[in-house]
């Protein structure tokens, strides 16, 4: 039982830290998003999008390359802490949130589209400023946005492999994950361990979508 | 308080343009009526600053809000929004959603206690906000914007999203604070009705732009105001009751001097508000003798002008005061009526309200 935990524990790690680095950054982009009228939107959205559709090698492998001791930022990470991002812990979670973006990006740019201007207007005219009415009406009002994009970054973070692979690789304690650590014991045919990490996966994921869903139904019920 | 709200906007959008320039008295309420896409909401956008693209000048009882140089983002100007909708926020309840402004406020010219009994909130403020009726919900609105402590308030169509009963529900209230408070109030209208029940002052938009402002009882009597016209013409006529005549049910009232009976009971000296439509009112040149109209007052013609295919509006004026006459064409011919003769005005009806107890 105890080598199943090393990268369980290392998958819930990466996946908490990324959710919440998400939300701190993915919550003004989705605000500009859902506001402007930029004629740069569709662009934004589109590179916001790539991850859903490009295979998480692509991903993999030209974050390997910018991420990596002679990439952009790579190089400059190198300069500033004299370690590499590439197959490490950092350099995990910096591709994960990259992959996950649209995850968190999406659905709080459609909540922000729902709540439209109305309330936030009314804010602002009772002596509001556009911070104060941010965080004490829109954020409030958007709740299950909220929680739809944390658990689906959650999520889809903990489940990322091909990533992981390129950029990670599989070092144990740094970058060994469960996906890989279950590739793994398939690999070397030691079906117990693999079994053991994928049941735990797969009612871990069903625990949470379902304490997501009956939330978001619960949070409905009271908004209407 | 003293001073005016002067207002000068420019707004141009790809299907409409505001181009407007007035001074609005610092009291009372004063009405912004006008057809729907006449320009009334943008104009109170720009007073609010929620149009970021209006350029203009807003001076507020000599305090400037707006000009060339400055703009006083949305928070800092001290109004009152109550917008068509409620927007109440749902994730707060009825106190919660009242005291938003009020927290925010530097001043407290309205108590919370003052708000709460004004509108009639009591027995609501720990309810949720989603289990209000509409009514209910726009008078949770207005107390909101009141506690925020405004320079002035803004209505835009406050009852119009109202069913007939919910809007006499809470017509009364705003009569209430028309009585109570000193704020002075921008009301924007599509309903004559109301215009003529709330304000004071009136402004009429046409296509972006103030084609009146006044006294209420004075733009009424505009007859070259086309959208002023229709079923509802008519003037307002501000009077004194007398006597009431219990047995008939009637009660005689002055105005200038000149006596007339009114329908209803009134107390002696009560300060009355008589409208009298156009369309209840016949001209004649002498004295019709017996009839079933009451009320035949000696009047002088000031004006005539074409109203519609077939008939015309008669300005006339009775004592210091004036209404409005609707005719046809043919009977003026026949009559050969002429501004300045003497005539006889027989008026078939009259609707009165109860002054409100200050704004004059």
């Amino acid at each position: 039982m105890v080598p199943t935990l090393g990268p369980l524990l290392l998958s819930l790690q990466l996946a908490a830290l990324t959710t919440l680095v998400l939300v701190v950054l993915g919550t003004p982009l989705a605000w500009w998003l859902s506001r402007t009228h930029s004629r740069l939107k569709p662009a934004i959205q589109a590179v916001v999008a790539l991850p859903i559709v490009l295979p998480p090698t692509v991903m993999g492998f030209y974050l390997l390359i910018v991420l990596g001791p002679y990439g952009a930022i790579g190089r400059w990470w190198v300069e500033v802490t004299g370690e590499a991002l590439t197959f490490s812990f950092t350099g995990l979670v910096i591709a994960s949130c990259f992959y996950s973006l649209p995850f968190a990006v999406q659905p709080l740019q459609s909540a922000f589209d729902a709540l439209g201007t109305q309330e936030v207007e009314a804010a602002r005219t009772l002596g509001a400023s556009e911070l104060d009415a941010f965080f004490t009406i829109a954020v409030p009002l958007s709740v299950p946005g909220f929680l739809t994009a944390m658990v689906l970054s959650f999520a889809h973070t903990l489940g990322e492999f091909g990533v992981v692979l390129m950029v990670g690789g599989n070092i144990p304690g740094e970058t060994r994950v469960v996906s890989i650590a279950i590739y793994d014991h398939v690999e070397s045919l030691d079906y117990a361990s693999a079994h053991q990490m994928s049941i735990i996966l797969v009612v871990f994921a069903f625990v949470v979508l379902l304490a997501m869903f009956l939330a978001n139904r619960r949070l409905e019920r009271r908004s209407r | 308080m003293s001073g005016n709200i002067s207002v000068r906007y420019e707004l141009q959008r790809s299907d409409f343009s505001l181009d407007v320039g007035v001074d609005i008295p610092m009291r009372g309420i004063t009405g912004v009526f006008g057809e729907s896409g006449a320009g009334k909401t943008a104009l109170l956008r720009c007073i609010a600053g929620l149009e970021r693209r209006a350029s203009g000048r807003l001076v507020i009882a000599e305090e400037i809000w707006q000009d060339e140089a400055i703009s006083r983002p949305v928070h800092e100007r001290e109004i009152g929004y109550v917008f068509q909708e409620p927007r109440l926020f749902a994730h707060l309840n009825v106190r919660q959603n009242i005291e938003y402004g009020q927290r925010r406020g530097r001043r407290e010219d309205v108590g919370f206690d003052e708000a709460v009994e004004l509108l009639g909130l009591r027995h609501l403020l720990e309810r949720s906000v989603d289990t209000l009726s509409g009514g209910e919900a726009q008078r949770v609105a207005i107390a909101r914007a009141l506690l925020r402590s405004p320079r002035v308030v803004l209505m835009d169509e406050p009852i119009a999203s109202l069913d007939r009963a919910r809007r006499d529900e809470i017509l009364p209230f705003l009569d209430r604070l028309h009585a109570v408070l000193s704020i002075p109030v921008i009301y924007v209208s599509h309903s004559i009705d109301e215009v003529i029940r709330l304000c004071d002052y009136l402004l009429v938009m046409e296509r972006g732009r103030i084609v009146a402002s006044g006294k209420t009882q004075d733009v009424l009597l505009r007859t070259d105001l086309p959208m002023l016209g229709g079923e509802e013409a008519g003037a307002i006529i501000h009077a004194k009751a007398l006597v009431h005549d219990p047995e008939d049910g009637l009660t005689k009232i002055a105005f200038d001097g000149i006596e007339m009976w009114v329908p209803g009971a009134y107390d002696t000296g009560a300060r009355l508000r008589l409208r009298i439509r156009a369309n209840d009112v016949t001209i004649s040149r002498e004295n019709p003798g017996p009839s079933t109209v009451l009320n035949v007052l000696p009047a002088s013609i000031e004006s005539i002008d074409a109203d519609g295919e077939s008939s015309e509006l008669v300005r006339l004026a009775i004592g210091s005061e004036y209404i409005l006459a609707r005719i046809t064409r043919r009977s003026r011919a026949q009559l050969d009526l002429r501004p300045g003769e003497p005539v006889l005005a027989q008026i078939k009806s009259v609707a009165v309200k109860n002054a409100p107890a200050t704004g004059r």
